[in-house]
Parts: structure tokens; C-alpha cells; sequence
């Protein structure tokens, strides 16, 4: 035993912390790649951007597109449907912010802020209802509309408007507007 | 060790939960104080370095099930997946598929390790039969996993081996067609092998389990061989043995690093990044290397049936080894005629299997057969035999004095050295 | 001490101090012989095993090696040779355009890999009227394919399928013999496959005239069996290099062969850098815990 020397126990002791830490160290070095793995890999990442074709659709006509495993609605609306968007006050509406990723993220919810163009005909929208992800109706021309003219979600009753946003119903928030821009007069990037 | 428990519960919380449930005493009595002999060398930490390589086989495996398909069509190119696009999947591969062989090498020196030290003979036969119940079971999930990327080698190792069910007189061809789920390895075959492949690594940590309960039953056998006799021959598993592991497990886990980093594919076959064709069987068609040994075993014997049943015999026989063994001395250390078979033995293995990685021709099929031959001749001539005519060392009286005498014998020789 | 000297102790001492020293040695003698005969047995082994087929000389790689990183422009040139010879027969399955801009490959930009992308025609759809069509490729795009599928590349090749390059670098060896083998496992060495490659694109010439050639195959002393269904690939001056380096077909050779390297092994670089600090990091643990060994057990005799 070397009671007779105070130094050494405290030598000790900060050998076994340095190889404890270090061992610690380790272990969280590999923890890392055990969980990266599972984030979205590279064939997921490089499909974050689609370009669609839109040159086939007429007013009043909607397609969906897969867009990151989930859909995406592309509208292009009717002028009534514009007027229908434009006439409600901002400060009525449930959610007040656009949700719109092309501008900054205070941006409020008025229809020019929720269209993608200036003559506000096209709407692209990710078609995931914000309360727990369904996939409202309303893009096919038999589907029920719900109340405001625009989308349906059937899974617990919220009301989108033609602007896609929540009217009425359980959801909080209006519906997702992705990165989106023309690139030319046919085509959207989405992503 | 079935002595009191020495276990005191710290806080109030403790007390509470270990009258409830005594998970934290197990751990302490089996772990932490468990009397471990204070002689054990390093040959004595790869119980734990192996213990380490089927947690990560576990746990690198669930990663790669998360990515990888099990369908004839998209295996291969799933696995390409894994390597190119999978964050990290390249490495989380490389640590599974070197470390398969890895998982080997650790199990061949601790087997080893117990021939050369007796640690199959009494008390310790049901811990040694459980081991080779691990190893059994190893050998077939390896078997199954080197099938899954679906390449050459995949494809043909899988022919190979389940034809060899079809030696069965009457039944065989049905057995053989039944592992399959059709008339050829196919996509069936490739789904049932990665489901059980999945499962089997959980049977395995089922018998490690059987396998440490049945050592802390006996007691570690040590270098010397002699049965712990008092309280000095031990030292409480933590921290002497704990660390004098971690130590020797980072040093294995340098020649793993330098496999997985440095070469990754030098353990495996090139002809395993060739998508399997039904059509075309490879030039050679060899297992990994670990197999190796039992595919001369196979091989050398001419006919079909006996080949199958002569390889069977190979690991049938390590089930039987602590009754062939007629010696009642332990370890090799005080047995002179034990100790050189046991090399010449230990070089038979080597011999076997680089004989299993060439042509089964010539040269080397005459060799062959001599090494199978002598593989059974030294289980079962030379073991019964030696407990019969060796004249074995003294054997010291307890751990403790062999160690003080082995401290006495290296200081008079460094006096000598000195002089 | 003293009183724990027992029979044995003094028995060794003896031992130790007698003439029973020679004993020891004439037991390390004859394990040294049982090596010797085995090494010579291996060696002679090997000697019979290689047989006829040339074996295959080391090449210098600039990403051998502990510290081996690809050679960017050897890559770029690597992929044109690839784009302008091989590809008309030999397609590239798991390799996407997007590789091409990834760290660790050849460094293209991603706006020179969108117009290499785009240079391409690549097969997709249905569309909405269950019509196949074609497109200009995308980086997400997998390389473009020769033939639609394996049966139309033997149809179109006599029979022989020209196999796939995206792993081929890693699907072919050559024979190194023993004791190569085994001292392999400790040098790293790793690129058997490529240079089998860069061997065999060098290794046409013109057929002893003892030798047999089937009609329709082509004279290669490193392809096992000495007649390989391609023909010779790569001639000077089969491409017009961007970066002016003189396009002979040892050159080409070398740069097609890299190529193919990276595209088996896309992470190679990744992997020997990360590999490199995970074994400073073990190498210092490893001699704190040999420390932390040494002390805890400074008072246990063992």
C-alpha cells in the first residue's frame, strides 16, 4: 500500500477517469452511426426535387404527384374560386400564417401569399392534413369539398378552403406549401 | 458459485426494488464480486472478447435487416444499396461481415484455449458441451448469412452444402427439397434462410446465457488447473478482470479495425460481388475460411454418405471429448506428452484447412485424408491412451503458491541472468 | 517467502541450473521443423496449383495503401474512357450520376454532372396512358444502360454477357499464392481486382502459333483459359482526353481501370480516413487501459 504518498491515489484516480472518458467517447462515436443510418439516405435525398408538367391541365383541373413518398396537390383554380379565396379576412381564419417555405416563415395567410403565380391561378400544396396526416379529398371532381369549396379530410372532418386552408375541424394549421417555382411556363420544380 | 451473497443495497430505492426483484444483487454477485482464480492469462479473455462479437453481430445485424431485401431479384442489389446509399451502410456492413470472421477467430482461440488448459474435464462438462452447442449453432447461422447478398459464392455455398442433406438413404432427396421450398436454391430458400438467420444469433445469446450460468456453477478452470481451494487464490471479477478484459478486447478490436477499415474484403470471396446465376457455377467453389477445416474433412472421403457423416463426426466428437480424455491432470503445463500432441494436433486444424481451400487432387488429396485421419486418431487414440501412459509433473498444491513459485522461479532466473 | 519454497520450486531450480536445458531446446527444434516441411510443402503446392495462367504484376494505385485517396482528374479521365468505349456494351447498375459530384469521386460540379445527366436518353414511365418514354437523364438517374436487359446483351454479344462494372473491381482476384496470402492480410494490399483489370486491357496480343483459338475469341494471356470473348477493347488514341494527356492504352487502361475501383468501392476514401482515427483512438486506449491494468493489479501477485 502507498498511504505514504498523498499524490498517488489521485494519479490513479485520473488514469481511470482519462480511460473511462475516453472509452465513453467511443462508445458515442459509434452510437452515431447507428442512428444516422436510419435518416433519409442518398436515393431519398437526390429525389427531393420532381419537375411536373403542367401544360395539360385546364382551369378547374387538379393533378397529385408523389413528392417525397407523400402527395403533393397541383391546382389550377377557376376565377371563382380565386374570388372565393380572396374575400375572406385574414384575421377570421384559424391559422393566420401562410405555411408557405417560399417566403419567410411570418408571412400571413392571405390567398396572394398562398398561390404560387401572380395571376393566383396555381396552388401547389403538400396534401397531408396537418391534424394526423391523411390525405383530404377534393382533388377528383366527384369528391366531396367540404364546406369551403376545397378540401375534405375524411378522417376526422377538417375543412380546407379553396386556398387550402383550415376552416373548420380538428386541424391547426393550414395546408403545407413546399418549395415550389416555375422554371418554365410548363413546368414546376417542387423541392 | 452458490455461496452467500455479499450484496448491500446503497439506497433506500435499491432495498426496495431488491426485495422485489434482485436483478441488481445477480449482477453484483455474478459480476462485479463473482471469485475469479488470480492466475487467469490473457488466453482467458476471449470468453468476454466473444461475448462482445454476438452483440455486435446482434446489433449490426438489426441495422442491416432495416435496409437489406430478402428476395432473389433485389438481394444483391440490396446490399449494393446498403454500400452505396444507407448513411453510414458501408461501415455498418464491413463491421458485420468482418466481423463474422472475427467472431470465428475469438471462438477458435478460446476453444483452443480450453483443450490446452482441460477445461473440459470435470466439473466442467456440461460448460464444455454447451460450448460446442454455441459453435454448432454459430457455424449454421454464419452458413445462412454468407447466403443472404445473394453473389456466386452465396448461391453455390447454399447448393453445396443442402445437396448434402440428399445422402439420406429414401427421404433424402424430400428433406433436401423441403430446405428448399422448391427444386433449387431459390427465392424460398433465400427467405427462409434470412428469417432463421435472424433468429439464430437469439438462440445463441439463449445458450451463452446456459453457458455462463453453468461457469459460475464450476468455477473458472485457470492455467494451472488446480481447483480454487481458498479465499487467496481469487480476486473479485471487478475490477481485476474487467479490466485486464477491456484491455485485451481493444486490442482485438485493432486487427478488427484494421479488417473493416483497411481490408474489408481480403476474408471474403471475390465471387460473392458476382450476382448468383443459377446457370454458371464458379471455378472453386470454397466456403469462408473458418469452414474450412470441415470442408477437407468432407472432401477427402470418397464416398458421398461417408463424407457427410465423417464431417458430422468431426464436431459430434468434441461432444464426447471430456469421457475421451482419460487424464485427471487439467492443464497441458504438467503434462509433457499431452502438450506436443497438442501442437502437432493444433497444426493437423491448420493443415485441414488451408487442404479445404485447394483442389481436392493429387498431392493434396492424400493429404488430406491423412489429416482427417489423424484428426480422429488424436481424439480417440492419443487422448485415452496419454491419461494412461503419461507420468505427469507435480502439480502444485493451490493458484496461490503456483503463482508465488513462478514469481520465485523468474527471480532466481534473472539473479543467473545477472551472475 | 521461503517457507512456500516447495518441492517443486527447488525441482525447478535444478531444472533450471542442469544440463536438462538442452531437452528444452530439441522440443523448439523439432516445432521448427514441422514449420519448415509445411512452408516447403505450401510453397511447391502453389508452384503446381498456378499452373499456366501469367500471373499478374502489382500496380502502383494512387488509392492503395493506409492514406490511398482517388486522383481526381485520373477518375474524370477514367469516366470518359468509360462513357466512350466501354458503356456501349457494359452497363453500370448501381452507380448513379449524382456519384459522380459525391465527395471521394471524380469532382465533377453538380452543374456538370446535371449535363451529363441530361446527355443521356433514359427509359421511363408508364406514363398516364401506360406508355413507356424517354427522357433526358437526371443525376438521380442509375447510368444508362446498353441493352434493356441480360438477354438482349447476350443476344447482341454471341452469347457472352458482358458483365456488369459496377462492383467488377471487386468481383475479380488474381492468384497471389502462397506465402502472398497471407502476408496480404497485413499489408492491405486490396487491388487484386483492379489490377487483374489493368493487366487484361494490356494483355491482348497476337496468339503463340501452337495456340487453339476458337473462332470469334480473342488472344489474352491473363484471362484464365487464354480466350476471352471481347476483343480488344481500347487502341492509342481511342478517345481525345479533355485535359490533353496523351491517350495511349496503357494510360486508358490505367485510367478506366481507377475508374472502375471507384465505382466498386464509392467510400473507399471515407473509409481509410475514418479508419485512421479510429485506430489512434484504440491505440490510445489501449495504453490507458494497459495502465489502468498495470495499477489496479501493482498488489496481486499473478
Amino acid at each position: 500500500m502507498s498511504d505514504k504518498d498523498p499524490k498517488e491515489p489521485s494519479r490513479r484516480d485520473f488514469i481511470f477517469l482519462a480511460t473511462g472518458a475516453f472509452a465513453a467517447a467511443g462508445v458515442v462515436g459509434v452510437a452515431w452511426p447507428l442512428v444516422h443510418q436510419m435518416n433519409p439516405d442518398a436515393t431519398a435525398l437526390a429525389l427531393s426535387k420532381i419537375e411536373v408538367d403542367i401544360s395539360q391541365l385546364d382551369r378547374g383541373q387538379a393533378i397529385t404527384v408523389k413528392w417525397r413518398g407523400k402527395p403533393v396537390f397541383i391546382r389550377r383554380r377557376t376565377d371563382e374560386e380565386i374570388q372565393m379565396a380572396s374575400r375572406v379576412d385574414v384575421n377570421s381564419l384559424p391559422d393566420k400564417n401562410a405555411r408557405n417555405y417560399n417566403l419567410s416563415s411570418d408571412s400571413s395567410a392571405t390567398d396572394e401569399n398562398r398561390s404560387l403565380d401572380e395571376s393566383k391561378e396555381w396552388l401547389v400544396m403538400v396534401g397531408v392534413c396537418t391534424h394526423l396526416g391523411c390525405v383530404p379529398k377534393g382533388q377528383s371532381l366527384g369528391d366531396t369539398k367540404g364546406d369551403f369549396g376545397g378540401w375534405y379530410c375524411p378522417c376526422h372532418g377538417s375543412h380546407y378552403d379553396t386556398a387550402g386552408r383550415i376552416r373548420k375541424g380538428p386541424a391547426a394549421k393550414n395546408l403545407d406549401i413546399p418549395m415550389a417555382e416555375f422554371i418554365n411556363q410548363n413546368v414546376i420544380r417542387i423541392g | 458459485m452458490s455461496k452467500e451473497s455479499t450484496y448491500i443495497p446503497k439506497s433506500g430505492l435499491s432495498k426496495w426494488f431488491d426485495q422485489r426483484l434482485p436483478l441488481q444483487r445477480m449482477m453484483h454477485d455474478n459480476i462485479n464480486a463473482f471469485p475469479t482464480p488470480r492466475n487467469l492469462n490473457y488466453w482467458y479473455t476471449f470468453g468476454g472478447i466473444l461475448t462482445f462479437c454476438l452483440v455486435t453481430q446482434i446489433v449490426t445485424g438489426i441495422v442491416l435487416a432495416m435496409h437489406y431485401t430478402a428476395d432473389a431479384n433485389l438481394a444483391f442489389a440490396s446490399v449494393e444499396h446498403i454500400m452505396r446509399n444507407v448513411n453510414y451502410g458501408w461501415l455498418i456492413r464491413y463491421i458485420h461481415a468482418v466481423g463474422a470472421s472475427m467472431f470465428f477467430l475469438a471462438v477458435y482461440v478460446h476453444i483452443f484455449r480450453g483443450l490446452y488448459y482441460g477445461s473440459y474435464k470435470a466439473p466442467r462438462e456440461v460448460l464444455w458441451i454447451l460450448g460446442v452447442v454455441i459453435y454448432l449453432l454459430m457455424v449454421i447461422t454464419a452458413f445462412m448469412g454468407y447466403v443472404l447478398p445473394w453473389g456466386q459464392m452465396s448461391f453455390w455455398g447454399a447448393t453445396v452444402i443442402t445437396n448434402l442433406f440428399s445422402v439420406i438413404p429414401v427421404v433424402g432427396t424430400t428433406i433436401t427439397e423441403w430446405l428448399w421450398g422448391g427444386f433449387a436454391v431459390d427465392n424460398a430458400t433465400l427467405k427462409r434462410f434470412f428469417s432463421l438467420h435472424y433468429l439464430m444469433p437469439f438462440m445463441i445469446f439463449g445458450v451463452v446465457i446456459l453457458h455462463i450460468w453453468s461457469l459460475h456453477v464450476t468455477g473458472n478452470n485457470n492455467p494451472v488447473g488446480v481447483s480454487v481451494k481458498e479465499k487467496q487464490d481469487t480476486v473479485p471479477f471487478a475490477p481485476y478482470y474487467t479490466v485486464k478484459d477491456a484491455f485485451s478486447l481493444v486490442c482485438f478490436l485493432i486487427l478488427f479495425a484494421w479488417f473493416i477499415f483497411f481490408n474489408p474484403n481480403i476474408l471474403g470471396h471475390t465471387d460473392n460481388y458476382i450476382m448468383a446465376d443459377p446457370l454458371v457455377t464458379p471455378a472453386h467453389i470454397v466456403p469462408e475460411w473458418y469452414l474450412l477445416p470441415f470442408y477437407a474433412i468432407l472432401r477427402a472421403i470418397p464416398s458421398k454418405l461417408g463424407g457427410v457423416l465423417v464431417m458430422g463426426g468431426a464436431i459430434a466428437i468434441l461432444f464426447i471429448l471430456p469421457w475421451l480424455d482419460t487424464s485427471k491432470v487439467r492443464s497441458a503445463t504438467f503434462r509433457p506428452l499431452y502438450k506436443q500432441f497438442y501442437w502437432i494436433f493444433l497444426v493437423n486444424c491448420i493443415a485441414l484447412g488451408y487442404l479445404g481451400s485447394q483442389n481436392p487432387e493429387g498431392l493434396f488429396l492424400v493429404a488430406s485424408r491423412i489429416c482427417t485421419a489423424y484428426y480422429f486418431i488424436h481424439f480417440l487414440l492419443v487422448l485415452p491412451i496419454l491419461g494412461l501412459v503419461e507420468k505427469p509433473k507435480p502439480i502444485p498444491e493451490s493458484i496461490t503458491k503456483a503463482v508465488l513459485e513462478k514469481i520465485e522461479i523468474k527471480n532466481i532466473k534473472e539473479r543467473r541472468a545477472e551472475a | 517467502m521461503k517457507r512456500l519454497k516447495s518441492k517443486t520450486l527447488k525441482k525447478e531450480e535444478r531444472r533450471l541450473s542442469s544440463k536438462n536445458m538442452s531437452k528444452l531446446s530439441i522440443h523448439k527444434l523439432t516445432i521448427c521443423v514441422v514449420f519448415q516441411i509445411l512452408f516447403v510443402f505450401f510453397i511447391t503446392a502453389e508452384v503446381f496449383a498456378a499452373g499456366e495462367q501469367k500471373r499478374v504484376k502489382k500496380h502502383h494505385w494512387s488509392f492503395a495503401g493506409i492514406f490511398g485517396h482517388y486522383d481526381d482528374a485520373q477518375l474524370q479521365r477514367g469516366f470518359q474512357v468509360y462513357r466512350e468505349v466501354c458503356s456501349s456494351c457494359h452497363s453500370m447498375n448501381y452507380v448513379y450520376y449524382r456519384n459522380l459530384a459525391e465527395e471521394g469521386g471524380p469532382g465533377f460540379t453538380v452543374e456538370e454532372v446535371k449535363v451529363i445527366a441530361s446527355e443521356d436518353m433514359i427509359m421511363d414511365g408508364p406514363d398516364e396512358y401506360g406508355e413507356m418514354f424517354e427522357r433526358p437523364g437526371k443525376p438521380s438517374d442509375i447510368f444508362v444502360s446498353p441493352y434493356a436487359n441480360q438477354n438482349e446483351a447476350r443476344a447482341s454479344n454471341g452469347g457472352a454477357y458482358p458483365p456488369d462494372f459496377s462492383v467488377l473491381a471487386k468481383a475479380r482476384s488474381t492468384l497471389r499464392g502462397f506465402p502472398w496470402w497471407f502476408i496480404d492480410l497485413f499489408t492491405g494490399y486490396q487491388e487484386q481486382g483492379v489490377d487483374y483489370i489493368y493487366a487484361l486491357l494490356n494483355g491482348y496480343s497476337e496468339p503463340p502459333t501452337e495456340f487453339n483459338l476458337q473462332s470469334g475469341m480473342h488472344y489474352n494471356e491473363y484471362y484464365p483459359g487464354k480466350q476471352i470473348g471481347m476483343g480488344q477493347p481500347l487502341y492509342d488514341e481511342s478517345v481525345e482526353y479533355a485535359d490533353g494527356t496523351i491517350a495511349s492504352v496503357e494510360q486508358m487502361a490505367e485510367d478506366v481501370s481507377a475508374f472502375m475501383m471507384w465505382a466498386a468501392e464509392p467510400k473507399l476514401e471515407m473509409r481509410k480516413r475514418m479508419g485512421f482515427k479510429v485506430a489512434i483512438f484504440l491505440f490510445v486506449l489501449a495504453g490507458l487501459l494497459y495502465y489502468s491494468k498495470k495499477k489496479i493489479w501493482a498488489r496481486i501477485e499473478h
